[in-house]
């Protein structure tokens, strides 16, 4: 009786099609979220993020429609994120389906948003997005915007620790040095805010070898969530898995019932 | 016949209207005392903080309507704070009283980081029903308060620092700590054991 560690894909969503390329050659419809997500569940995946970068109301509209269809057809947690800016907006995805979103933007421009969305749904519905990179601040770590183009202003360990207080139920720690590069986790970032952390650290960005997954987790992640790598077949779910369970690392084998 | 999953105002039930219809019901989301308390099986789900979710049960006499299925001998399954609420006590933001069906308090567990997030096997007793074909599989967990005493039911223990009930059957009366309509097939898999006892 050990809690698994978790291996999350991430879909990003615009207008209700997936955006980044996705190499998948046994897919009717590459572009359908709801079909890579019914995919990602079959190749073992713990839970499912969809980002949706939509610009438009309509565009998110339409996601509330992906995610009202795919609860409908994946049983494993859904998270949604991306442009959520109320109590009222949490509710809208949560009643479609949703089991948790992600709050980034919004709660760097007014903190108590955190709150609000915790005292209504509980804070396990509430992930905290942190885009953070190294800097010169208290600890080393700053919050950055703008898909870590500009500076947030705050240090990344000192918002953590008030996103905590104010109620968010995990963490999603993305970082803006390691994204895109395929060199593996920011191992240091990690371990700093696992020290700090006492809710669940889900890891993000830098993926590139099997070894890479195994690292963020003796930092201390608690789940690992990746995109590209998925996306572009160049590693399968169940591969990573496997060689964590080899590892030694707790994981959820899934087996036909 | 039918099953109905109690609608009192708790989050996410769209999942687990689609998981349960998955066994070949008909399934209602219901308000309402009469439907619910005629339903072949009844579902009570919970999301958000026992206090919160005990007084959104009682404002549908959910509280009576467990205590009245059970003594008819009728089907009930608690999932998540579904389940707490059954317990005698609850200690989510304040003490709150439960349904009373079992003594024990619900309390927040030991651990060094919660909520208790994720996928984690169970060990189940050997005359269980739910848990039939199961018994080594991994279910999906999000909660941060639990039971750690027995209530001398047929009981499933899981452990995330602290050992605790992840199910309860007892007789008309079941109970997961777990999510089983987030649980993958497993998840479904459990469920249809359940409307199979029906």
């Amino acid at each position: 009786m050990t809690l698994s560690v978790r291996i999350i894909p991430c879909l990003d969503v615009t207008d209700g099609r997936v955006v980044k390329g996705v190499n998948f050659t046994n897919l009717i419809d590459a572009g359908d979220p709801v079909e890579m997500a019914s995919l990602y569940n079959s190749e073992g995946a713990d839970e499912l993020t969809f980002l949706d970068i939509s610009a438009s109301v309509a565009g998110r509209e339409t996601t509330l429609d992906v995610v009202r269809r795919t609860a409908e057809q994946v049983f494993i947690p859904l998270t949604v994120g991306g442009g959520i800016r109320s109590v009222e907006d949490v509710n809208r995805l949560l009643r479609a389906g949703a089991d948790k979103v992600s709050i980034n933007t919004a709660a760097l421009a007014r903190p108590e948003l955190i709150a609000e969305i915790a005292d209504r749904f509980g804070s396990q519905v509430l992930v905290l997005s942190v885009d953070a990179r190294r800097a010169n601040t208290e600890s080393g770590f700053e919050v950055t915007t703008h898909g870590g183009r500009q500076s947030a202003g705050i240090d990344a360990l000192a918002w953590v620790e008030k996103a905590i207080q104010l109620g968010v139920g995990e963490i999603l720690l993305n970082s803006m040095d390691a994204d895109g590069t395929r060199a593996g986790y920011d191992i240091g970032m990690i371990k700093a805010v696992r020290a700090i952390s006492s809710v669940p650290l889900i890891a993000s960005g830098g993926a590139g070898t099997q070894s890479d997954f195994a690292a963020a987790l003796d930092a201390g992640a608690d789940a690992l969530l990746a995109a590209s790598v998925f996306h572009f077949g160049t590693h399968r779910i169940g591969d990573i898995k496997g060689y964590l369970d080899h590892h030694g690392y707790p994981v959820r084998m899934t087996k036909a019932l | 016949m039918t099953l109905a999953i109690l609608d009192y105002g708790s989050g996410n039930l769209r999942s687990a209207l689609r998981a349960f219809e998955r066994t070949g019901k008909e399934v209602l989301l219901t308000s309402d005392y009469e439907v619910a308390l005629e339903a072949e099986g009844l579902v009570v789900p919970g999301v958000g903080a026992f206090a919160a979710c005990m007084a959104g049960l009682k404002a549908v006499r959910g509280d009576q309507l467990v205590r009245e299925r059970l003594a008819l001998g009728r089907p009930t399954l608690g999932i998540c704070v579904g389940m707490q609420i059954f317990f005698a006590h609850g200690l989510e933001h304040g003490s709150s009283e439960g349904v009373g069906i079992w003594p024990s308090t619900v309390e927040k567990l030991e651990a060094k980081v919660l909520p208790h997030m994720g996928w984690n096997t169970v060990e189940s007793a050997a005359e269980s029903s739910l848990f039939k074909g199961v018994e080594g599989e991994s279910f999906y967990f999000v909660h941060s308060y639990g039971v750690t005493e027995s209530c001398g039911a047929t009981e499933a223990w899981t452990s995330f620092d602290t050992r605790f009930i992840a199910a309860i059957e007892d007789g008309a009366i079941a109970a997961t700590q777990f999510h089983p309509e987030k649980s993958g097939d497993a998840g479904l898999h459990l469920i249809k054991n359940w409307v199979s006892t029906l």
